[in-house]
C-alpha cells in the first residue's frame, strides 16, 4: 500500500480511537450510544479545544465518571447537560445556546458575509460602467492598429512558434 | 473623501474591538455560581478524619474557601500571600485538599506553614467538580448568608484582594 494512502487511512481512522482513552463498560448500548454523544458534545475545561472524549486530563477523566454515573442512575441527557452548565457555564457545551447574549456569536457571520457580498456587489458593478480612457487623437490609433494587424500575418512577433 | 471613510471607520472599529478582546483571557472560565448558594458538601478534615466540614458552619460571616493540593506548583506561589492574609485580614479560611495525598498534604503544610483554619480533604474530587473548579489553585468568597460572592481563578494575589475581594466584603458588612 502506498505510504500516503496508508497515512490518510491513518488518520481516517484516528476518531475511532477516541472511545479509546478511557473505555467505560455499559451493559445496555443504548446507554453507551447516549454516553459517546454526551462527551462528544461537552468541553474540556482544562484543554478548552478539545471534548470530553478526547481529552486525557483528569478532569475530563472525572467528568466522564460523572456521566456514566448519571446515566446508570436513569437521569435523562437534558438532565446531565444541565448539570454540567449548572456548575461550569455555557462554556462547557461545544455548541454555544442561542441566548441574547450570543446573537452577535450566531449572526455574525452570516452578517459580515452579506456585507461583504454587498460590498463586491458594488464595487464590481461600477467597473464596466466608467468610461473607455479618453484618446488624443482617435485617427492615429486606428492606423497603428491597422498596422499592427498586417505586420501580424506576416511577421509572427518574436518568442512564438510560427 | 467619503470613500475612504468607510475603510478607515471599519478599521477603526475594527482595532477598537481588538484592543478589547484580544487582552481577554479565553481560559478564564467565568463561574455560574456568582450570586448562587454555596453547593452544600461535608467532608473529613485533613487533622482529624473523623470530624466533618460543613460550609453551613461558616454562616454569619465572611469566609475563602481555597482550593490546593500538594502537587501544585502554582499554589507555592500563592501561599506565603494565604499566611499573611490569615494573619491580617480577619477573614477565615478554609482549604479544600482537591485530589491530594493525606501524607502529601500534611508534609506540604508542615513545611509551608498552615494557614487554614480547617482543610476539608476532597479526595475524589466530586465536591470540587460541584463548586465548577476545574483548575488549582481557585479561591472563592462566601459571604454571611452562603451565598458566593466571587471565585477567582489562579493564585491569589494581593492586588485581587484589594481590587475584587474587599470591595465585596466592605460593601456589605457597612450595611
Amino acid at each position: 500500500m502506498k505510504p500516503s494512502a496508508l497515512f490518510l487511512a491513518f488518520l481516517l481512522l484516528l476518531p475511532a480511537t477516541a472511545g479509546a482513552i478511557d473505555p467505560r463498560r455499559f451493559d445496555d448500548p443504548e446507554q453507551e450510544a447516549r454516553y459517546y454523544a454526551l462527551i462528544g458534545q461537552l468541553r474540556c475545561l482544562v484543554c478548552q479545544n478539545e471534548s470530553l472524549a478526547a481529552s486525557s486530563a483528569d478532569l475530563a477523566q472525572d467528568l466522564r465518571r460523572e456521566i456514566q454515573e448519571m446515566i446508570q442512575a436513569g437521569r435523562t441527557d437534558q438532565e446531565i447537560i444541565d448539570f454540567l452548565v449548572q456548575r461550569y457555564g455555557d462554556f462547557v457545551l461545544y455548541r454555544p445556546p442561542v441566548k441574547p447574549s450570543t446573537l452577535p456569536l450566531w449572526l455574525g457571520p452570516g452578517l459580515l458575509l452579506l456585507a461583504g457580498l454587498g460590498i463586491a456587489w458594488r464595487v464590481l458593478r461600477r467597473r464596466p460602467a466608467g468610461a473607455p480612457p479618453p484618446v488624443a487623437n482617435q485617427a492615429q490609433v486606428h492606423a497603428l492598429l491597422e498596422e499592427d494587424a498586417s505586420g501580424e500575418a506576416g511577421n509572427p512577433p518574436d518568442g512564438e512558434k510560427g | 473623501m467619503m470613500r475612504y471613510a468607510a475603510p478607515l471607520v471599519l478599521f477603526l472599529l475594527l482595532a477598537v474591538l481588538l484592543a478589547y478582546g484580544l487582552r481577554l483571557d479565553p481560559r478564564r472560565v467565568p463561574s455560574p455560581l456568582i450570586g448562587k448558594p454555596a453547593p452544600a458538601f461535608s467532608l473529613p478534615t485533613l487533622k482529624e478524619p473523623d470530624r466533618h466540614f460543613s460550609p453551613d458552619q461558616m454562616k454569619g460571616r465572611f469566609w475563602l474557601l481555597n482550593v490546593w493540593a500538594s502537587w501544585c506548583v502554582a499554589c507555592r506561589d500563592e501561599h506565603p500571600y494565604l499566611i499573611r492574609l490569615a494573619r491580617e485580614a480577619g477573614v477565615p479560611i478554609i482549604g479544600l485538599d482537591y485530589k491530594d495525598s493525606i501524607p502529601g498534604a500534611h508534609q506540604w503544610l508542615k513545611k509551608l506553614g498552615n494557614p487554614y483554619y480547617q482543610v476539608a480533604v476532597d479526595a475524589d474530587g466530586r465536591v470540587g467538580i460541584d463548586w465548577g473548579v476545574y483548575g488549582v489553585p481557585e479561591t472563592f468568597l462566601i459571604d454571611p448568608e452562603g451565598v458566593i460572592r466571587y471565585k477567582q481563578i489562579g493564585p491569589l494575589t494581593p492586588e485581587d484582594w484589594e481590587r475584587e475581594f474587599l470591595p465585596l466584603i466592605r460593601s456589605t458588612t457597612t450595611k
